[in-house]
């Protein structure tokens, strides 16, 4: 129920930021709507048995990571700009597999999307226990960098009840 | 503080302007790339660094309002759902079975 | 003086986009395999996106970027769709025609 509340809050929060009109009556008919949005998403909760989404993430820890890979995403960046430009593109392309060490799959997600997200490397498929990521400018430092990614995003994943 | 605000105005204009050429510099690679898998890397370039620099320099210069919101909406969702979606061309061309390129043009799968 | 310049910026920055998205469309043209297509169609639909907004800011109402939101929501939505759809060749009901196979 408190779950509930808090998503009808946040909703409607979201709601008047995009819209940012003062006037009562579109104040009251948004918050009805995100009021309606929540109660027909109860009553799908009741008619399938799915898992509830739960969301085990540290946010100080996250934040922080937010930041590193920035500044990884510009440095890698550079290196993709390096080879389009450059006449003769050096591409040594390669499949490799990185393993993961994650245990939730929000925090398998998070790692994989961070793969892609920088240039120069893509996530291709999930197989047990690694991934199977394609490099773009493939060099033995690359396996040294990933597994240094890996340890950070299990960093920011909290205590995990499987 | 006005020179403060300007000076803050001239970075989101370096912001715009590069984030500019990064897009250009993604396209290009994906027009100039040998096959598939390298056209994904350059494909990144303007899903990742491109949108960051457009969309803060768009940010700084509408100043702190609820454009600045829209803008950080649009930017999170962009980080979320373009990883994904490259994730999901990448992964269904693997299972079609194109394999990347090598040097000598001859086709390859996984090398450990 | 300083007023006109965010103008001109923004023009670049609108023509910068322009010419992205003209090489990206010659490569939706060329381009050899299905994928390499999707792939294209799916950097112009970002392209467009922040076309949209800096058009928008081009022409005094930022108000574009509801569009802008509603076309990034669109263009992912529909690139999963035509993935799906060569894929398996169908868009809805998988799970089921899986069962009925086994």
């Amino acid at each position: 129920m408190l779950r509930s509340i808090f998503t009808a809050i946040f909703l409607f929060a979201l709601w008047y930021l995009m819209s940012g009109i003062d006037k009562t009556l579109t104040l009251v008919l948004g918050a009805g709507s995100s009021v309606f949005a929540v109660w027909i998403v109860r009553r799908m909760d009741d008619a399938s048995n799915f898992k509830r989404l739960s969301v085990h993430l540290r946010p100080i820890e996250f934040v922080k990571y937010i930041f590193w890979v920035l500044a990884e995403i510009a440095k890698s960046n550079w290196t993709v700009i390096k080879i389009v430009l450059s006449p003769n593109m050096d591409i040594k392309q390669k499949m490799y597999k990185v393993p993961f060490s994650q245990k939730s799959d929000l925090g398998q997600a998070i790692f994989a999307n961070t793969i892609t997200l920088t240039p120069g490397t893509i996530t291709v498929e999930v197989e047990g226990d690694h991934f199977l990521v394609h490099g773009l400018s493939y060099s033995l430092d690359d396996h040294a960098a990933l597994a240094d990614m890996d340890r950070r995003v299990s960093k920011t994943e909290g205590i995990v009840d499987l | 503080m006005s020179i403060f605000l300007e000076f803050l105005q001239v970075i989101a204009w370096i912001c715009i302007l590069s984030g500019g050429i990064l897009v250009i510099i993604g396209a290009l690679g994906s027009l100039r790339f040998p096959d598939f898998w390298s056209r994904l890397h350059a494909a990144s370039v303007t899903d990742s660094g491109g949108v960051i620099l457009l969309l803060l320099g768009m940010g700084i210069h509408s100043g702190f309002n609820l454009i600045t919101f829209k803008l950080l909406l649009i930017g999170v969702f962009l980080f979320i759902t373009g990883p994904t979606s490259s994730h999901a061309v990448a992964n269904a061309a693997w299972v079609s079975g194109i394999k990347p390129l090598r040097k000598k043009h001859k086709k390859s799968g996984i090398d450990k | 003086m300083i007023s006109t310049v965010p103008h001109f910026v923004f023009l670049i920055a609108l023509l910068m986009l322009f010419i992205a998205m003209i090489l990206v469309l010659l490569r939706l043209y060329k381009g050899p395999t299905l994928y390499d297509r999707v792939l294209s169609t799916n950097s112009f639909g970002t392209q467009t996106v922040l076309f949209i907004g800096v058009l928008g800011f081009l022409s005094g109402r930022p108000d574009f970027l509801d569009i802008a939101l509603l076309y990034a929501l669109i263009n992912f939505v529909s690139t999963i769709a035509i993935l799906k759809f060569f894929r398996y060749r169908a868009i809805g009901d998988i799970l089921i025609k899986r069962e009925a196979k086994k």
